[in-house]
């Protein structure tokens, strides 16, 4: 999208979209914002639910030279941006890796020395959000990108097979002695479970962020 | 049953107060933790946003958003830092 | 206010428009909206209470509860949100049989629940015939997000009256704010007078 007037972001913020139909009856939902700062567009990336409200208008109605109203950048707590330094600790669960593609993409185009971990993990491999553009990051800087597909793998798959429990924080985590800056984002079951996992393995919570998308 | 966080009411809790209130520090009434406000456990559409202690689970915050009035309600807090961290 | 060109939400057209309150519109799902977490009362410490202005406390157990005359509404609810949903059919025994051989003043009732949810009404409306403690919806056991095992059902005002989870009412006879009417909700919540937020 080409938002006029629209003041710049960091990578984490999100946006208020509100849809009025002709009535009237208005609906309301906040989106993270996909899009790094130095991206040319502003973009959000919309996860079709069937049963929702918003999103088969967002993702199925919704044609070039509709206009939207939006609300933001907003957000102050769950966001990364170069000054805050590293390690980056990534942890996604389904559309969760939004906000997490833009902090990526930020580091990617910026100047920060700082070695940036995602762990990303979803259902299966055609859940996987950006997957080309994520494989194709890996390795670039001193970026490192794991995948986990919890339910079902392909043949031939070589990433992790497991929900993000103890032992795969374990392997994938940053030493906590390196103070990592961890953000975690995803339906608030598995938000609650890593930040909990990571504190039981003795991080720092001070250290880690989380952003919940609603879900138990 | 959905669950989120005050991350997901920040578009209206900057509308209410003017500027960005998820890194406020708010101590609550009840329990007298300190929890910065992105980290409360939030209901949406309650009809209202209602948001709880991740603590002990008491209401803390109650935004209403009605014709362009936003109703806030903070008897939850006993009190709220918006500018945590300052040495003021 | 900019409109979203083709947006018109999950609405239903083509009901009959009589049964709809001012701003109201029918949708095909039961949304759950909820002020808390689900509480989880085990049916062997589930008890319905009637307390406050009346000689002496009347208490139900779960058994004891399902042993009451019943009745099977069929009712529209409407909530404050602006969904409608037409043809609801539930179980439950009528506040009026409840109350029937309760001697008492009181001009006022609120609803309480477990997880601390209350919400205020006239005690007319409650003997009047048109408010239920349901346990069943649509043929089955009312489900523990829809306020299950039990819950208010005053199909006649806005549905945050229909308190999930309740427990028992308090008879009164100063009317006190329930949860949202303390929160800037109407305190009596007629839709057919679109009665949503104090002062309306």
């Amino acid at each position: 999208m080409s938002v006029p007037d629209w003041p710049g972001h960091r990578a984490g913020q999100h946006v208020d979209v509100r849809l009025t139909a002709e009535d009237g009856y208005q609906a309301q939902r906040s989106y993270s914002i996909a899009s790094a700062p130095e991206d040319p567009y502003l973009v959000l990336t919309v996860q079709y639910l069937p049963d929702g409200e918003v999103s088969p208008y967002l993702t199925q109605e919704l044609q070039i030279g509709d206009s939207l109203e939006l609300r933001g950048p907003i957000g102050d707590y769950f966001v990364w941006e170069e000054k805050l330094g590293g390690p980056l600790f990534l942890i996604a669960g389904g559309s969760g890796v939004v906000p997490l593609r833009a902090m990526i993409r930020d580091y990617l185009a910026g100047t920060a020395d700082v070695p940036v971990r995602l762990l990303y993990s979803s259902r299966s491999l055609p859940d996987v959000i950006y997957r080309d553009e994520l494989a194709e990051m890996h390795d670039d800087k001193d970026l490192d990108i794991q995948f986990t597909l919890t339910d079902q793998q392909p043949p031939g798959w070589s990433g992790y097979a497991r929900r993000v429990d103890l032992d795969l924080l374990t392997a994938v985590a940053f030493s906590s002695a390196d103070h990592p800056l961890t953000y975690i984002c995803g339906p608030t079951a598995f938000v609650e479970a890593v930040a909990n996992g990571l504190v039981e393995l003795g991080h720092d919570p001070s250290g880690i962020r989380t952003e919940r998308f609603g879900g138990t | 049953m959905q669950l989120w966080d005050g991350n997901a009411i920040a578009g209206v809790l900057h509308a209410a107060f003017g500027h960005e209130m998820t890194r406020a520090v708010g101590t609550c009434a009840t329990c007298a933790s300190r929890n910065t406000l992105a980290t409360l456990r939030v209901f949406l559409r309650a009809p209202g946003a209602v948001a709880r202690c991740p603590v002990c689970g008491e209401v803390q915050l109650v935004l209403i958003e009605e014709r362009n009035v936003v109703c806030v309600d903070l008897q939850g807090l006993h009190d709220l830092d918006h500018n945590p961290g300052s040495t003021e | 206010m900019a409109i979203s060109r083709g947006f018109h939400g999950k609405r239903h057209d083509g009901a009959d428009a009589s049964r709809l309150p001012p701003g109201q519109h029918v949708v095909p799902d039961f949304p759950v909206l909820s002020a808390g977490p689900t509480p989880q009362t085990p049916l062997e410490e589930w008890t319905f209470e009637i307390r406050g202005l009346i000689d002496k406390p009347i208490s139900w157990s779960w058994e004891e509860f399902l042993a009451l005359p019943n009745e099977t509404p069929t009712v529209d609810i409407h909530c404050v949100t602006k969904w409608t949903k037409l043809g609801t059919t539930w179980r439950g025994v009528s506040v009026k049989t409840l109350l029937a051989d309760v001697s008492t003043t009181a001009k006022f009732a609120l609803a309480f629940c477990d997880g601390g949810y209350t919400s205020n009404l006239p005690i007319e409306d409650l003997t009047g015939g048109g408010a239920w403690i349901a346990y069943e919806y649509d043929g089955g056991p009312l489900p523990a997000q829809h306020g299950g095992p039990a819950r208010l059902l005053v199909p006649h005002l806005y549905f945050w009256k229909s308190a999930k989870w309740v427990r028992g009412l308090e008879l009164r006879d100063h009317d006190e704010p329930g949860f949202w009417e303390g929160y800037g909700y109407h305190n009596y919540g007629d839709p057919w007078k679109e009665q949503r937020y104090r002062g309306d």
